[in-house]
């Protein structure tokens, strides 16, 4: 008698049998922690992998000082709940410059994301980070491998991957260089959402409609979550409407877009994700700069 | 369910997700997965089917169709239509080449099965990408141009997807809408096909016709412009292929170790994927390669204790018994363990810029054993076009071969095409840690390991003891014509004298009989002084002096020899007689047939001879002649008691 694993049970088995990899082949791991829910099936994930021992590495959260607070208050939680060391970077500089989504544009994507989680690595000496990226999400990620080598300056150099056969993955690496591992690759938008419902993990409020103080930014929808701290830079106070609202993605509450909504529980959320006709990523400002390939040349510069 | 037509909706039905979600996702947990490959020449149209299954699908979203038309029109190849193709192209450099240079991942969805689809380019150069797309696949759509039928490609494709073990191909003849959808078209394809298949041991796949661009026989069958198809539709073929995860169920249990969970003094636990078979606690298993055995006392999950793991799951188990087990151990079946060994022959895809090495030490990983192995130097490569065996020294970029892989202590495996989990392996350079090479094990040199001994009471201590002697192999070796043979029948005439047991074995006297089923490449001649190293043991296991008169070229299966046999019962007496001397005396006129190049592989003129580093005993026949050098040798080995 054959038992037929439906396609959740096949990409939780991959996504713990390489996180378990990992474990077994890095010297300094760490998963890296956004607080959004690709993050949570991460960690959820982590937890499967090792018990009943705690995950045996550290959440990462690089932050911006920008993200929403409801994600702030979930993150100490979920670190708790999982017995794992939460550690925290911001990068000291961005902030002394006080580096804003407003006043530098990219360079706020660049100084707090990408330079402050090349601190984070380089501070900690960690060899190895779990990413929550998805191949589906990007054009370029579909070419990355599961384990994304990055040169001793962080650096992705998409024509020399090292090829991936079968489930076996390649850990070696020099004094310096280190590996991103992203073990729910091979996971949809959908996929991500099913399984979040099907394990009962707990996720972000933002994701699901409620009526939110709102602005409309460049003809973009946005919530002002810190609105004095919004006026402050923007030189204006902006004229906040109370919408319904939720996230598709979370990130920098300044850049992510809302879309207006009434789905307030998980299967209203996914019956709207299905019916929709734009993509995950068109409410993030941050593919869209650079033409075509913003991600890509991203992922050279270091970016997750 | 349609009500109109009867059938099954291909794809998400946005009426059920709209009026009762609930029902819907209930129905969508329990999807199967499929991951396949797509292979095709630049010109194949597999981006355009690759665009148009994910087009089909509704995985295209309206931002991302609006940037496909702005595209389309820009840098598109289909005029002013929607170029699928641009949607598939990743990376900032390929777009603007218009070609794919990588493997990439992309995902769609039926009402039935999620697919993973690696797409793979088919420039030659590239052979890497597609053995690495088609490692983790259950299926392989080999595209074929309607207007070009079987090319080259195509049955570099197909090779390298039957290599890699894909049971599932399927070819789909694309653009029949360029050749009107002729049916005569599509049958003489398909038959140019049957014949190369079978060539190179395909024994089925299934033929669509389709075209791509136009969405002909991918969702439904047969479209109204093929009305002589009668086969499935893509789709409706891919979601019913068998998955090999599900396969993979048949087989014995395997669980490769990959981690020991300890959290505390109380619990102890083994987790892994299972490779193979199922597990229920209690039942019986061995760990590999201790060969210990113990029974399941648990599967452990944090959703709960299991009554069964199957194949393709992540699981931690717990053992009844206290025993040594870490990771790059298997816990198997334990009236069907798997075998270990260090020796296998293999075939090798290399995937770096630098060639092979043989000899070189690299990295081998399999499963979660990671060993230092070297590769030998190959008995033939493989020309992926026309499957001709060609000679080969080294394996250069995209280059596939057969060759012994010997690693630096035994590990467990299986032949490749019983378990893709313990027979695939990776190769990485100990420098620059660059993945190098892919390679599938066919099956192990050395298969003691696999057999159990059977205890007899009479040991070869008390066989030696009866006749009075102390066992040696006495190991001649040296150049065809060196004088091997006559001086090793005149120390056996001695020993006999001598009142000693003894027997002779000779070279040319063996290839009539034993070893009558071998020739004179390098690996017939590895074969033939194993199994003469193996009989000369068991000669002296009974008691007896063995002689051997072998060429026996290679320091290493003379070193394997050696390793065979208890210390210093391995005397290897080296006859050294230099080529020109040899070759002058020719008592057999193997040298003149030799040089003529009628007789290839002689050793000396076209295949080489590895003069022993510190024999036991040399001779030098052009100052001695044969009885000197007899003499010489019993002297040496004296006393034999």
């Amino acid at each position: 008698m054959t038992r037929i694993l439906t396609h959740l049970e096949r990409l939780e088995a991959e996504a713990i049998h390489i996180i378990r990899e990992v474990m077994a082949e890095a010297k300094k791991p760490v998963m890296m922690y956004s607080v959004g829910k690709d993050s949570a099936v991460l960690l959820h994930l982590a937890k499967k992998a090792f018990y009943p021992s705690p995950p045996p590495f550290p959440l990462l959260h690089v932050d911006t000082t920008w993200k929403f607070k409801d994600m702030y208050a979930l993150r100490e939680k979920a670190a708790q709940d999982a017995g794992m060391e939460l550690i925290i970077h911001q990068n000291a500089e961005a902030k002394e410059r006080g580096i804003n989504p407003f006043d530098h544009g990219p360079l706020h994507t660049d100084m707090w994301k990408t330079e402050g989680l090349k601190q984070a690595l380089d501070l900690h000496g960690f060899d190895v980070a779990f990413g929550g990226a998805r191949r589906d999400e990007e054009k370029s990620r579909a070419k990355e491998r599961i384990f994304s080598f990055r040169t001793a300056s962080h650096g992705w150099d998409p024509k020399n991957q090292r090829p991936e056969l079968w489930n076996l993955y390649n850990a070696k690496k020099a004094k310096g260089e280190s590996i991103r591992v992203f073990p729910i690759s091979n996971w949809t938008e959908l996929d991500i959402w099913q399984y979040i419902m099907a394990e009962n993990i707990e996720i972000v409020p933002l994701y699901f409609a409620a009526p939110r103080p709102t602005y409309i930014y460049e003809g973009g929808l946005f919530m002002a979550d810190d609105v004095d701290r919004l006026e402050k830079v923007m030189g204006t106070r902006p004229k906040i409407t109370t919408r319904s609202v939720r996230f598709r993605t979370l990130g920098c509450f300044p850049l992510t877009g809302a879309v207006e909504s009434n789905a307030s529980n998980l299967s209203e959320v996914i019956q709207e994700m299905l019916l929709t006709t734009t993509s995950e990523r068109q409410g993030r400002v941050i593919d869209k700069d650079e033409g075509g390939a913003g991600m890509e040349k991203k992922k050279q510069e270091g970016y997750f | 369910m349609n009500e109109q037509t009867g059938k099954e909706p291909i794809y998400k039905t946005e009426a059920l997700i709209a009026e009762d979600i609930d029902a819907y996702l209930a129905q969508h947990q329990n999807k199967e997965l499929l991951r396949f490959i797509t292979c095709g020449s630049v010109d194949d149209g597999k981006s355009t089917l690759i665009g148009r299954l994910l087009y089909d699908s509704k995985m295209i979203f309206e931002d991302q169709l609006a940037a496909l038309e702005a595209d389309s029109k820009k840098s598109g190849t289909q005029g002013q239509e929607i170029d699928f193709a641009l949607l598939v192209d990743g990376l900032a450099a390929e777009r603007e080449q218009g070609i794919t240079i990588d493997v990439a991942y992309r995902f769609f969805a039926t009402e039935k099965r999620k697919f993973i689809v690696a797409d793979t380019p088919g420039h030659e150069q590239y052979t890497r990408n597609m053995v690495t797309g088609a490692s983790t696949a259950d299926a392989a759509v080999i595209l074929v141009d309607a207007r070009k039928g079987i090319l080259v490609q195509t049955r570099r494709h197909s090779y390298l997807a039957h290599l890699l073990g894909i049971n599932n191909l399927i070819l789909a003849v694309n653009k029949m809408d360029l050749v009107d959808f002729s049916q005569e078209t599509f049958d003489g394809i398909v038959s140019d096909y049957r014949k190369f298949a079978a060539e190179i041991g395909i024994e089925r796949f299934t033929a669509i016709p389709i075209s791509g661009f136009r969405g002909d026989n991918i969702t439904e069958a047969p479209s109204s412009n093929t009305p002589w198809y009668v086969g499935p539709a893509l789709i409706a073929h891919l979601e019913n292929i068998e998955i090999a995860a599900t396969a993979a169920q048949e087989k014995p249990f395997r669980m490769p170790v990959q981690w020991v969970n300890r959290p505390n003094l109380d619990f102890r636990g083994f987790s892994g994927l299972v490779s193979g078979g199922t597990i229920k606690p209690g039942d019986p298993v061995r760990i590999v390669p201790s060969g210990k055995n113990s029974a399941v006392k648990s599967i452990v999950t944090l959703g709960g204790l299991l009554d069964e793991a199957v194949a393709g799951q992540s699981v931690t188990i717990t053992l009844e018994d206290e025993i040594d087990c870490s990771r790059g151990d298997v816990i198997a079946a334990a009236g069907d363990p798997p075998e270990v060994s260090d020796q296998f022959e293999s075939t090798i895809v290399w995937m770096s810029e630098e060639a092979l090495k043989p000899g070189r030490g690299y990295w081998l990983k399999l499963a979660t054993q990671t060993v230092s192995a070297t590769v030998q130097e190959p008995k033939f490569e493989i020309n992926v076009n026309t499957m001709e065996h060609l000679a080969a020294k080294t394996l250069e970029l995209n280059a596939i071969g057969v060759a012994e892989v010997h690693t630096d202590k035994p590990i467990v495996f299986e032949p490749y095409t019983d378990s893709t989990e313990l027979g695939g392996f990776i190769l990485v350079d100990k420098i620059t840690n660059a993945t190098v090479a892919a390679g599938m094990l066919h099956f192990s040199l050395r298969r003691a390991d696999n057999v159990h001994w059977q205890p007899t009471t009479i040991t070869r201590e008390e066989h030696a003891l009866l006749k009075n002697q102390t066992p040696r192999v006495l190991w001649f070796t040296g150049l065809s014509g060196s004088g091997k043979s006559t001086i090793a029948n005149e120390v056996e005439k001695s020993l006999n004298l001598m009142n000693r047991h003894t027997f002779l074995l000779d070279g040319d006297n063996v290839r009539h009989g034993l070893n009558k089923d071998l020739g004179f490449t390098e690996a017939d001649r590895i074969e033939n002084i194993r199994r003469v190293g193996e009989v000369a043991k068991l000669m002296t296991d009974a008691g007896l002096i063995v002689l051997t008169a072998f060429i026996s070229p290679f320091r290493a299966e003379r070193k394997m020899v050696r390793e065979m046999l208890p210390e210093a019962e391995f005397i290897e007496i080296f006859v050294d007689t230099p080529l020109a001397v040899a070759e002058e005396r020719d008592v057999k006129g193997l040298y003149k047939k030799a040089r003529s190049g009628k007789l290839k592989n002689f050793t000396g003129i076209d295949s080489p001879y590895e003069s022993p580093e510190s024999p036991e005993i040399r001779v030098n026949t052009v100052e001695m002649t044969p009885a000197e050098a007899a003499e010489y040798i019993v002297r040496q080995i004296m006393p034999l008691k």
